[in-house]
């Protein structure tokens, strides 16, 4: 209000984009892209072995990709869209308006780049940027190691400087997709006599390196999105390392605040119709009209509510950030709120769904997604950080609490 | 529009902020309750208020008010929350100028609004007739006589309706109970031959009462709005007081999570500080995170109904939804942190719990508003 001409004019600037990029839309997004995808071999992610599960998936991925719309807030000298966070907001909106997919899903677009832009140097961005854009390097993410887990920091597989190189001795768990990945991002330990935070060095190597082996991790949803990587003397150039070598506790922060965000958007990739209606589908209604199973009714709008509380908390979590009021740790009050919302939205449907809802092998149950998918959904606070991690933080580093 | 506050929306609430924990901390409430003082709340102090342009925030400038927003008088409604001070600013400031500004003619807004503005007239909504909010339940008759109406029936929690100069009543005029046609708002004079106010000492302390009306007569001018058509303009209105009550939870809620932050830092026990026990640091961050999603909804409601009150109601459903829940959340985490202290009258801690469930009952509690939700969803 303080200035107001500036703001009418970038209002109509904006309503020329949301008709511009609505049209664009209608015209360019196949119609086949316009649902969710029904599981995660429809999902394109990329990568030097990629392919397209269909046609009209390729074609929206390269339509999107051309326009930059792969990742639209980045510059465009890097295949970004060079999107003000105004202009993505719109994007974004028309998109979830007409279910419209994301063309390319991968870890290099939601973390790895966000952290590129603010700690890389310029030959990094220029070499690993436009092939995040263009999708044609999958990217997994070394964190966790067997007995860290959540205390991340506590990580031992260790670099050993040699000439120009390190030389990368150890083991990761729980790395997405590595079996599928063409590139790591890694924390390595890089001084083991320095204090826990202070000795670690944030680097990318190739998964064809010499001395790479993975190894897929079974899980309860009989799937193996995870697996476990091993390394045994790989030899990786020192420049390959992101910001200072020991202090690659900075990056990695900064990239999980990037991932607690993703993950807590997660329940919106559920977009669609109402989960009170998917229920009606199975439950039926009453003669008024009513979802007939008072009890699940109940529930579900309790679910709605928090939803939609939820979805205005993180619209104003990007309003603050941009406004520069953000607390840095927020985004581990949404990881928290965002991945337990999720678990019970999947409580729900598998209630919704009933008996139908058990079928794990058959055509009818597209090989048991919902099932799948629900079993997925319990990694939701697990992964990223635990939900009592999160609320440590919260506890700690928003409300000064006392206490290690 | 943003969910951030404007420069001027943040000036607005430090003055606000000032002049209520200056003048009327909870210590103002309780000496108002120990002393049973017959008006409930400050005179004076409503003064102050009108003088700083509080009274008639939402009142247009024509008619000598502000010409805010609903967001603004969310914030005061906040600030308001954090010390549970007593004052007409609900009933009269929002709800009753909201109703005539919205549905009065031309001679009812130039009648009541400025007199609004200057603090000078108190007015109330009198809606529920039953011990739960059912808007559409309404069944007080007014019959049509002469040239006006004859009312008769009974209203419950009329908020300051003990002190108000003019009450703005919901009756039917048609239909039978449950139907939205047949509504029509009135303009009565508490001291209307046939009206009885019983003052209702409420857990809070706060002002309310129950009135009886036994054929009172009111002339045609009285309508507000249209004659059987007073739904939508009742409902709106409804939604303006459910998006101020959300923020006075907000308000509230965060008073006494912060009160009680405050006490994790300082009490020890079995030789610690208690905020270092995770169990409580835990329960500590779940709130907080609760209540910084109901702040975002709150905020989202307020706008919404500054956009366009016609589309607002699920928004405003959510709010009030999640504001109840919150708040009955954070004021029993409240005294169960605050231990054998937060169940003590000498401690603040239990005029929040009291007026936090006040504010639940107020214009339709969270399971009111969740079951509007799944209504306007379709299950």
């Amino acid at each position: 209000m303080t200035d107001s001409k500036t703001s009418e004019s970038e209002t109509a600037d904006l309503e020329q984009f949301r008709n511009e990029t609505r049209a664009w839309l209608e015209a360019n997004c196949p119609p086949e892209m316009r649902k969710p995808a029904t599981s995660d071999a429809d999902v394109f992610w990329g990568g030097r072995n990629a392919k397209f599960s269909s046609e009209p998936q390729r074609i929206w991925f390269e339509r999107m990709r051309d326009k930059g719309w792969t990742v639209p807030d980045w510059p465009r000298e890097y295949g970004g869209g060079g999107l003000s966070a105004a202009e993505l907001k719109v994007l974004r909106s028309e998109m979830v308006r007409m279910g419209a997919r994301p063309p390319l899903s991968s870890f290099g677009i939601w973390m790895l780049g966000p952290a590129l832009l603010k700690y890389g140097n310029e030959a990094q961005k220029k070499e690993h940027l436009p092939k995040i854009a263009a999708g044609l390097i999958r990217w997994c993410q070394g964190y966790s190691e067997p007995n860290a887990g959540s205390d991340l920091a506590s990580l031992q597989t260790r670099a050993e400087s040699d000439g120009d190189d390190f030389v990368i001795t150890g083991s990761k768990i729980w790395t997405s997709y590595a079996n599928y990945a063409d590139w790591i991002f890694c924390l390595v330990r890089t001084d083991s006599a320095a204090k826990k935070h202070d000795g670690i060095s944030f680097i990318l190597f190739d998964m064809t390196s010499k001395g790479v082996t993975t190894k897929p991790i079974l899980l309860i949803s009989g799937y193996s999105p995870f697996c476990e990587t091993f390394f045994d003397g790989v030899r990786v150039p020192k420049s390959h390392v992101v910001g200072t070598v020991n202090r690659g506790w900075d990056v990695a922060k900064y990239l999980l605040q990037h991932e607690r965000a993703m993950i807590s958007g997660m329940g919106e990739r559920g977009v669609g119709r109402p989960l009170g209606q998917i229920a009606a589908d199975s439950v039926g209604a009453d003669a008024l009209g009513r979802l007939d199973d008072s009890m699940l009714r109940g529930r579900i709008a309790s679910f709605d509510v928090d939803e939609a509380a939820l979805a205005a908390c993180a619209e104003r979590a990007v309003d603050l950030a941009k406004a520069g009021q953000a607390h840095p740790a927020f985004s581990s009050a949404m990881k928290y709120y965002g991945t337990e919302l999720n678990k019970r939205r999947y409580e729900i449907l598998m209630s919704a769904g009933g008996v139908d809802a058990l079928e794990w092998e058959s055509e009818r149950s597209r090989q048991g997604a919902r099932p799948r998918a629900w079993l997925r959904t319990k990694a939701n606070s697990i992964e990223g950080g635990t939900s009592e991690v999160m609320l440590g933080i919260v506890a700690k580093r928003i409300l000064d609490l006392p206490g290690a | 529009m943003a969910l951030v506050l404007t420069e001027e929306q943040s000036l607005l609430r430090d003055s606000a902020r000032g002049l209520i924990s200056d003048k009327a901390p909870v210590s103002h409430l309780r000496g108002l309750r120990d002393t049973k003082d017959p008006t409930g709340f400050s005179k004076e102090l409503w003064h102050s208020f009108a003088e700083m342009g509080f009274a008639g925030l939402l009142v247009p400038e024509e008619f000598g008010g502000s010409g805010l927003g609903f967001m603004e008088a969310g914030i005061v409604m906040e600030e308001i929350g954090r010390t549970l001070m007593p004052s007409p600013f609900l009933a009269t400031s929002v709800v009753a100028a909201s109703a005539l500004n919205r549905g009065g003619n031309a001679a009812q807004k130039a009648e009541y609004l400025p007199k609004i503005s200057s603090g000078s007239l108190l007015a109330t909504l009198a809606i529920d007739e039953g011990a739960k909010h059912r808007p559409l339940q309404t069944n007080l008759q007014a019959v049509r006589a002469g040239n006006g109406f004859k009312l008769s029936g009974a209203k419950a929690l009329v908020v300051d309706g003990h002190v108000a100069d003019l009450f703005i009543v919901a009756a039917r005029t048609a239909g039978s109970t449950g139907e939205r046609e047949g509504l029509t708002l009135f303009l009565v004079n508490p001291k209307a031959k046939g009206v009885a106010i019983e003052r209702t000492i409420m857990v809070d302390a706060h002002n309310a009462a129950r009135i009886e009306l036994a054929n009172v007569e009111v002339n045609a001018d009285s309508v507000l709005g249209e004659v059987d058509q007073g739904a939508a303009l009742l409902e709106g209105v409804l939604d303006i007081g459910r998006g101020a009550v959300a923020a006075e939870m907000v308000g509230l809620s965060d008073e006494v999570f912060n009160r009680t932050v405050e006490y994790l830092k300082n009490r020890k026990q079995f030789g610690k500080l208690i905020g270092e026990f995770q169990a409580l640091q835990h329960r500590a961050a779940e709130l907080y995170v609760d209540i910084e999603i109901t702040r975002a909804a709150t905020m989202k409601a307020l706008q919404a109904l500054d956009v366009d009150i016609a589309k607002a109601a699920s928004v405003v459903a959510v709010a009030k939804a999640r504001a109840g829940t919150t708040a009955t959340r954070a004021v029993q985490e409240g005294v169960q942190m605050h231990g054998g202290m937060g169940m003590t009258d000498q401690f603040d801690i239990g005029f929040f719990m009291k007026r936090a469930r006040v504010c639940e009952e107020l214009f339709g509690d969270a399971n009111y508003h969740t079951e509007q939700l799944a209504r306007a969803r379709g299950y």
